[in-house]
């Protein structure tokens, strides 16, 4: 919910998850409390690279990866970690993956890393990666942290794959790069690679998601 | 690219390149504090002001100090770092000058270190290699194009409280579908300057 600071994100949270029931949290991250299509984090990289299926599942893999290393982290040095430097310290352990991420990329997939452009180091600021670390991983044990932080990377992925399918299928017609919609009924429409197309595309999914699930803010006015 | 005026690419990254309509930077902090125009107008001034005072910042960080010594890799970490102190001192500010701004900006100050729009800036700034007046230029422009679209953004979404929106698409979805309508929008403005 886009209302949601990280600290009143922290007291809905504890409640539920104190009991530590790993799948429970696994669930949390991927439906019940989905990163992007509930929570409303990270959206600028679900726009702006899901151009392309292929894209789309890198930067989710990438993601997720993050996810689980610096939650681990995070959960790890929770105790040493003095409250008031506690951002900083997230934040460094947060671009320090970024950065193994962003190397691995130049070094053995140079073109996604070209086509990804910044937003591989963009991660560092995907608000996902700071909020779970924010509301998890700083109050839960390290394995427990480590559940959490898949879930939500496969969850944030999975929207991913869901929206870069469908824009790749319809501005395209290509699925992975292979023709499989192009014929004389239908005309690739451009709009759905170009940035307007992200925002209707996303915007479409999250009220697919309150359609299915009843809507989350209700007590907005 | 080195040779584009300063001027050409700060009119462009309003208009043509906004960094939040094309590039979707920021749109967390974009999302939360759309909803009301003042607070809006806050945030966007304060993201202008942080933008344009960081990415030359970042410029001669990284061209003196880091590609000097070999260590270019750490640009992410020490970006993040001048951006986060630069931020604090913008906070302080606002708290000590208006009060009642920072009672209205509340969490979504400290959150403009991670407004992925200002790093997004100074990557954008290197990726496309442009010298030290250009990335000011670009610094100001991009900021000013995602205060102007938050502004816009705001007064419509500040009507929409009248209307009658379908069940499902109330709140964010319907945010989004506006905002791809104004991007669309800018989208117009293409034909008349264009940077890479």
């Amino acid at each position: 919910m886009a209302e949601k600071s990280p600290a009143t994100c922290e007291a809905c949270l504890t409640g539920s998850l104190r009991g530590g029931k790993g799948m429970e949290t696994f669930r949390g991250g991927l439906w019940t409390n989905n990163p992007i299509s509930i929570q409303i984090l990270g959206i600028c990289s679900a726009l702006a690279v899901t151009n392309r299926l292929e894209n789309s599942l890198v930067m989710g893999a990438a993601v997720t990866f993050v996810c689980i290393a610096s939650n681990l982290f995070v959960s790890l040095l929770r105790n040493a970690t003095p409250r008031r430097i506690r951002m900083i310290a997230e934040v460094a352990i947060i671009a320090t993956f970024v950065i193994v991420i962003d190397q691995l990329l130049r070094g053995f997939y140079w073109d996604m890393s070209r086509r990804l452009g910044p937003y591989v180091g963009l991660i560092v600021t995907n608000c996902i990666l700071m909020g779970r670390a924010e509301a998890f991983a700083l109050q839960n044990p390290p394995l427990l942290s480590m559940v959490d932080g898949a879930a939500n990377g496969l969850g944030y992925a999975a929207v991913l794959a869901v929206i870069g399918f469908f824009r790749e299928l319809i501005g395209s017609g290509e699925v992975f790069g292979k023709p499989v919609l192009l014929s004389e009924w239908f005309t690739p429409n451009q709009l759905m690679i170009v940035a307007p197309g992200a925002f209707f595309a996303l915007g479409f999914l999250i009220a697919a998601f309150n359609a299915v699930k009843g809507h989350p803010q209700e007590k907005k006015r | 690219m080195s040779d584009t005026p300063a001027l050409l690419i700060l009119v462009a990254a309003i208009f043509t390149n906004n960094i939040l309509l094309s590039n979707f930077l920021g749109m967390c902090s974009f999302l939360a504090v759309s909803r009301q125009l003042d607070a809006a107008v806050g945030l966007g001034m304060a993201v202008v002001f942080v933008m344009t005072c960081t990415t030359p910042l970042n410029y001669v960080i990284y061209y003196d100090v880091l590609l000097p010594w070999g260590i270019e890799y750490l640009a992410l970490i020490v970006f993040i770092a001048v951006i986060a102190a630069f931020v604090q001192f913008v906070e302080m500010f606002v708290e000590r000058f208006s009060p009642k701004l920072y009672y209205a900006l509340g969490i979504f100050l400290p959150l403009i270190t991670v407004n992925c729009a200002i790093l997004g800036a100074a990557l954008f700034m290197l990726v496309r290699k442009y010298n030290f007046a250009q990335s000011v230029g670009f610094g100001f422009g991009a900021g000013v194009g995602w205060a102007l679209a938050i502004i816009l953004i705001a007064g419509l979404r500040q009507k929409m409280g009248y209307s009658n929106v379908p069940r499902p698409f109330e709140g964010v979805a319907i945010a989004m579908i506006i905002t791809g309508v104004m991007a669309m929008a800018f989208m117009g403005f293409a034909g008349m300057v264009s940077i890479q």
